[in-house]
């Protein structure tokens, strides 16, 4: 589905991510987890074409076959064309503008094809309307699974923190995605919200979306994920199931940070 | 009231009073005047008087009226101010469309002025209130318009109709332009680079002597005809006062610009409020919110802000090839960066997006001025006495400073504008 090869990213003389490879399967969640600053964010903003990578390739395969090579497209087109939807860190809603209209602004390029870029719509014409009708539609069914429909006329901004993390991935899927980018979806969040965002995302990759998903929640990350990638220092340090990784000796040293990395390769032999 | 709080705010009044009295008395106390022998000086303790009690009052009681709680409006204040504000757009409406039968010339002009600022306003407001581009040298779009059709009529004859279009997309084409270097900048820079291009554009109207004759500009630019029927003063055939047996007046002229200035407001208004439902539309509300997550969603940011550039641009090309019709005449003098500045003072005082703040704060600069105006020159012919002698006749003039600090006291009270709520594009339940 995603294959990451050899991908380094360079700010000046610091090495962000170090040759990283890892796959992500399709129809599976992936979680790639590591200690702060172990570079999964700048991860995240390769495969989703904010940044540039300095070396390596990135390739996804459409489960129809079609491939891209995310490193060459510009950001808008990856979205757009390799369908892969990510959220942020720091939720990033069109705060002033209603529910709906966030969700409406993700079908943007759907709106425009089928309206002439824009221009018939200005008219009302009969082919616009009925591509506005289904993109509520389909609003309307991401608003009933984050139940948010009763607040869909209202700002974006003024929902309380966990419904905004929620509507956020709701944008996100009204793309129509093949690959979803959580970038800490759990950050903020009371136990009970967690556990509806779990139901949720399990829901997502049952409906055939793959998840990629960066995550501090190690509860998170445990119960829903099917495979985990660790980093630290920009480098692989584990790659398998989430309870092959949890036994890992360089995980558990890296995220207590004991011992130096000699002590580290001499418990891993 | 306590004890402590009125001292402590008549100490505060006595200190900005004291601040005033510094101020004032250089700048309002001594006037120099042309004498038998050179220039002398004379000190006017009144007109200080005047404004340093000014001061103490008006502090005094910015301080004593008790900052209790904000009083919540009932829910039906609320209601009734909705009403009212729904009313207030077709009452515009209504009363400019009846306006030119009052048949005060006076009045139909300075109407035609505010009608042309408020279809600026419109344009500056695709740009500025929903794609979030701050743009200060929009004043060059106007200029490109009003030049388009001064120099297609100078040149080939066409006729105002006819150059309409043209004067748009020829200024829709230098939004474009000035759309592709700017479109990595933000914010602050973003304005900077757009303040040089207004004047770029007006430096190049001075100094290409050749095409646009420079600062003399062009004279003689042809009025707009109505279907064919010109506003000459002969009153013969094939005009219009000689085709409905009319005696040829100015104010049948004057009448039909300002209807014509208010179709193209209005056509403006309609355009954009269409737009603004639109998946373009929504777009560039999105990118003023936020353009990673445009990006993030596969919007082409690119093509989203050329479109803003281009289509504001448009409806600027448009009110200046009206303005050029109007005036007959144009020079580069009429297209300085004080026209951008007004332009956006008058979205940013409507508040950022909104169409009918854009309207209300057009009718308050422009013509609100002209009122003042009027008001201070009625005033100071009242203040027949000895004491305010030296005052009355200059009244008048500080007429820009009374300006500038409404407009100051309105930000501060509204900072969001005077119209600051935003209608939903899209509602959940249709229709």
């Amino acid at each position: 589905m995603l294959s990451v090869s050899g991908l380094t990213m360079r700010f000046g003389g610091l090495k962000a991510v170090d040759n990283l490879s890892f796959d992500a399967r399709m129809g599976e969640i992936t979680a790639v987890i590591g200690p702060n600053g172990a570079g999964k964010t700048t991860v995240f903003n390769c495969i989703t074409g904010f940044y540039k990578p300095s070396e390596g390739g990135i390739v996804l395969t459409h489960p129809g076959g079609a491939r891209f090579a995310l490193e060459r497209m510009p950001g808008h087109r990856i979205a757009a064309r390799a369908l892969v939807a990510r959220t942020f860190q720091n939720i990033r809603l069109f705060a002033g503008m209603t529910v709906l209209e966030n969700l409406l602004v993700a079908r943007h390029n759907t709106l425009m094809a089928s309206s002439g870029f824009g221009l018939l719509a200005v008219f009302g014409t009969r082919g616009y309307r009925t591509a506005e009708d289904l993109a509520r539609e389909k609003a309307r069914h991401w608003l009933e699974r984050i139940g948010l429909l009763d607040r869909a006329d209202d700002p974006a901004g003024e929902l309380p923190y966990g419904a905004q993390r929620r509507l956020e991935i709701a944008r996100a899927m009204c793309i129509d995605p093949v690959l979803l980018c959580l970038d800490e979806p759990a950050a903020g969040l009371n136990p009970r919200e967690t556990e509806a965002l779990n139901e949720l995302l399990l829901g997502i990759r049952d409906g055939g979306c793959s998840l990629l998903l960066i995550e501090h929640d190690m509860g998170v990350v445990m119960r829903i994920s099917d495979h985990v990638v660790v980093l630290d220092h920009g480098r692989k340090i584990a790659d398998g199931s989430p309870a092959e990784v949890r036994a890992d000796p360089a995980v558990i040293a890296a995220y207590l940070g004991e011992g130096d990395e000699d002590d580290v390769e001499g418990q891993a032999a | 009231m306590t004890e402590a709080r009125t001292q402590s705010a008549f100490r505060d009044a006595g200190l900005s009073a004291l601040i005033a009295l510094g101020l004032f008395a250089p700048l309002i106390g001594l006037v120099t005047e042309n004498g038998d022998n050179g220039l002398t000086l004379r000190a006017r303790p009144i007109a200080v008087a005047v404004v340093v009690v000014l001061v103490f009052a008006g502090r005094l009681l910015m301080l004593t009226r008790a900052p209790g709680p904000p009083v919540p409006r009932k829910p039906a204040t609320n209601e009734a101010l909705r009403r009212a504000g729904q009313a207030v757009a077709p009452a515009l409406l209504v009363f400019a469309l009846v306006l030119p039968l009052g048949g005060s010339r006076y009045y139909v002009d300075l109407a035609t002025l505010v009608l042309t600022y408020i279809m600026l306003g419109w344009g500056l407001n695709v740009v500025v209130g929903l794609a979030g581009l701050l743009d200060l040298g929009y004043v060059a779009f106007y200029a490109v318009g009003a030049y388009s059709y001064a120099l297609l009529a100078e040149n080939f004859g066409l006729g105002f109709w006819t150059c309409l279009p043209l004067a748009g997309i020829l200024a829709a084409f230098a939004g474009i332009l000035l759309g592709f270097p700017v479109l990595r900048l933000r914010g602050d820079y973003l304005a900077i680079v757009t303040l040089a291009f207004g004047e770029i554009i007006r430096v190049v109207l001075i100094n290409w002597v050749s095409f646009t004759h420079g600062p003399n500009g062009i004279t003689g630019i042809p009025r707009p005809t109505l279907f064919g029927l010109a506003f000459s003063m002969d009153g013969g055939e094939g005009t219009f006062a000689g085709f409905f047996n009319l005696e040829p007046e100015t104010i049948q002229r004057v009448t039909f610009l300002y209807y014509v200035i208010l179709a193209l407001a209005l056509l403006t208004n309609w355009f954009t409020l269409r737009l603004r439902r639109t998946p373009l539309g929504r777009a560039w509300e999105a990118l003023r919110e936020d353009e990673t997550a445009c990006r993030s969603l596969g919007i082409d940011v690119t093509v989203t802000k050329l479109t803003a550039f281009g289509i504001g641009a448009m409806f600027g090309g448009f009110a200046g090839a009206f303005f050029a019709t109007r005036q007959a005449f144009i020079s580069p003098e009429s297209f300085t960066f004080i026209e951008s500045a007004t332009v956006l003072a008058i979205v940013v005082l409507g508040g950022l997006g909104s169409q009918l703040g854009v309207a209300l704060a057009a009718i308050v600069m422009v013509g609100g001025l002209e009122l003042l105006r009027s008001f201070l020159s009625f005033l100071a012919e009242q203040m027949g006495s000895e004491l305010f002698a030296g005052i009355a006749n200059e009244l008048p003039l500080y007429r820009m400073l009374v300006f500038g600090l409404a407009l100051v006291v309105v930000m501060v009270l509204r900072p969001r504008g005077m119209v600051s709520s935003r209608a939903p594009t899209i509602l959940m339940e249709a229709r």
